[in-house]
């Protein structure tokens, strides 16, 4: 416990410090609205194409910091050093996810409210779109944990994070969209179906957790 | 305990043969789609197959990681690669059937049909994944992880595009095969057992070919390393196995 704490304190210090990761998905999802003002053609969005345009960007965002997130570790030792140390390598995993998941709701801190300023006309289901976008973060930490260690250790990096991550994020993606889509409607937010969507988004996040918690040893052992 | 490769390569090519004949001659014509619909026999057991092969993909890989053992891996990555080929059949039938029933070639709002590109395209990304890692041993290892993770994830992807559509639409599998009579029943299990002895053919004779070009690498080394004078010095040293058809 006490590594991990250090891992994660280390890992969002030096995130401070260097301003890397959260900076650059900021500007990199502001950037993406102004892409989809252009590409959609609308000034202002509700429904599904709001979930969608606010959970694309999202996703997307997070590969920069998932690209990221282990590059420290492979350049300057500290795969070895958590070898060497008499501490659980869950604990180095644990402590990257909760990085990530910190990050992105940083990046959500952000890029919501820039969002609901640009294109939308409700503010009022703006409270849930942050927890359906909090709990996909869950999920997305989970399995970006997993892709980034094994795209760190390949020769192609920045090509294989991408690749790996897209399709396997694709169930997020289907039930945050699905659950954001009635809280942005354009008459107001309602919330019929969402008890579905977050038990779905909850499952996605129990089994990956799971399947992290299974497999990181083997990530690591070399 | 296990059929020799010869034999079930006949095993397999007698069942598919029963069953296509099973199919054109005796299962009757769909009443609604008429003989159309005959490629359901083909397309739902080579997704059934190409499904269950990520699956058995992933148990072997749990054993490689569980053993260390590099059958395992080799195991994992034929099955995934022999499903993947099949998975390639099963898009290329499944547009032909959308675009004879339903008059598209693709129809986003068939959720097995959305849920199997979706694995295909995961499953797709083992490549890439698998040769851009150049330690073997890691390689190895990474690729067992990815097949685990990615078997977990064909259920789970299932679940959550079918829940996306589940309200709004009905099954067409659900009513099809709920008014299938016995003759194409028949027809169906002949299929599918046919294309399972067929996918398992196709991953033993991979692996044994596999098995055997590495034992030819091997011998060609080895005599490379005693005979250097005769051919070494022209071909040997900077392609060792680029001279593979001339061997």
């Amino acid at each position: 416990m006490s590594a991990y704490r250090a891992i994660l304190a280390k890992d969002l210090r030096v995130e401070l410090r260097t301003l890397q990761s959260v900076p650059a998905m900021a500007l990199f999802a502001l950037t993406t609205f102004v892409l989809f003002r252009f590409g959609l053609d609308r000034e202002s969005l509700s429904g599904s194409l709001a979930a969608g345009v606010i959970l694309a960007t999202v996703l997307f965002a997070a590969i920069l910091a998932i690209n990221r997130l282990f590059v420290a570790e492979r350049d300057e030792g500290g795969f070895d050093a958590i070898r060497l140390a008499p501490v659980d390598p869950a604990s180095l995993f644990a402590a990257k996810a909760t990085a990530l998941v910190v990050y992105l709701a940083a990046l959500e801190l952000l890029a919501l409210p820039a969002f609901a300023f640009l294109f939308l006309d409700q503010w009022g289901g703006l409270p849930g779109v942050a927890g359906v976008l909090l709990l996909a973060d869950l999920g997305l930490a989970a399995t970006g944990v997993l892709v980034s260690a094994i795209g760190t250790n390949s020769r192609a990096r920045d090509l294989l994070v991408p690749l790996l991550l897209l399709p396997l994020i694709v169930p997020v993606m289907i039930a945050a969209a699905g659950a954001a889509a009635p809280m942005l409607a354009a008459g107001g937010p309602s919330y019929d179906d969402v008890g579905r969507w977050l038990a779905i988004l909850a499952l996605y996040d129990l089994v990956f957790a799971a399947i992290g918690y299974a497999v990181y040893d083997f990530l690591l052992e070399d | 305990m296990r059929l020799s490769l010869r034999n079930l390569a006949l095993a397999t090519t007698a069942l598919l043969t029963l069953a296509f004949a099973l199919i054109f001659f005796s299962a009757p014509n769909d009443a609604d789609q008429g003989f159309i619909q005959k490629i359901f026999y083909l397309h739902v057991p080579l997704a059934t197959c190409a499904l269950g092969g990520f699956i058995v993909a992933a148990i072997h890989a749990i054993r490689h990681l569980r053993t260390g053992d590099a059958i395992h891996d080799a195991r994992a990555y034929v099955s995934i690669h022999i499903s993947i080929i099949f998975g390639v059949a099963v898009l290329v039938t499944g547009a032909i059937w959308a675009r004879a029933s339903w008059g598209k070639w693709w129809v986003w709002d068939e959720p097995t049909l959305v849920s199997f590109l979706i694995v295909f395209l995961l499953y797709c990304t083992y490549y890439p994944l698998r040769f851009a890692i150049e330690d073997r041993d890691r390689q190895a290892r990474y690729a067992s992880v990815f097949a685990i993770t990615a078997g977990a994830f064909v259920p789970l992807n299932f679940i959550a595009v079918r829940l996306a559509q589940s309200l709004v639409h009905p099954r067409v599998f659900a009513t099809a095969e709920g008014g299938m009579t016995g003759g194409m029943w028949l027809a169906f299990g002949a299929s599918l057992v046919g294309m399972a002895l067929l996918w398992m053919t196709l991953v033993r004779f991979e692996l044994v070919a596999k098995s055997v070009s590495a034992r030819i690498s091997r011998l060609r080394r080895a005599l490379d390393a005693e005979a250097p004078v005769d051919r070494g010095s022209r071909v040997a040293p900077s392609v060792p196995s680029s001279s593979t058809a001339a061997g």
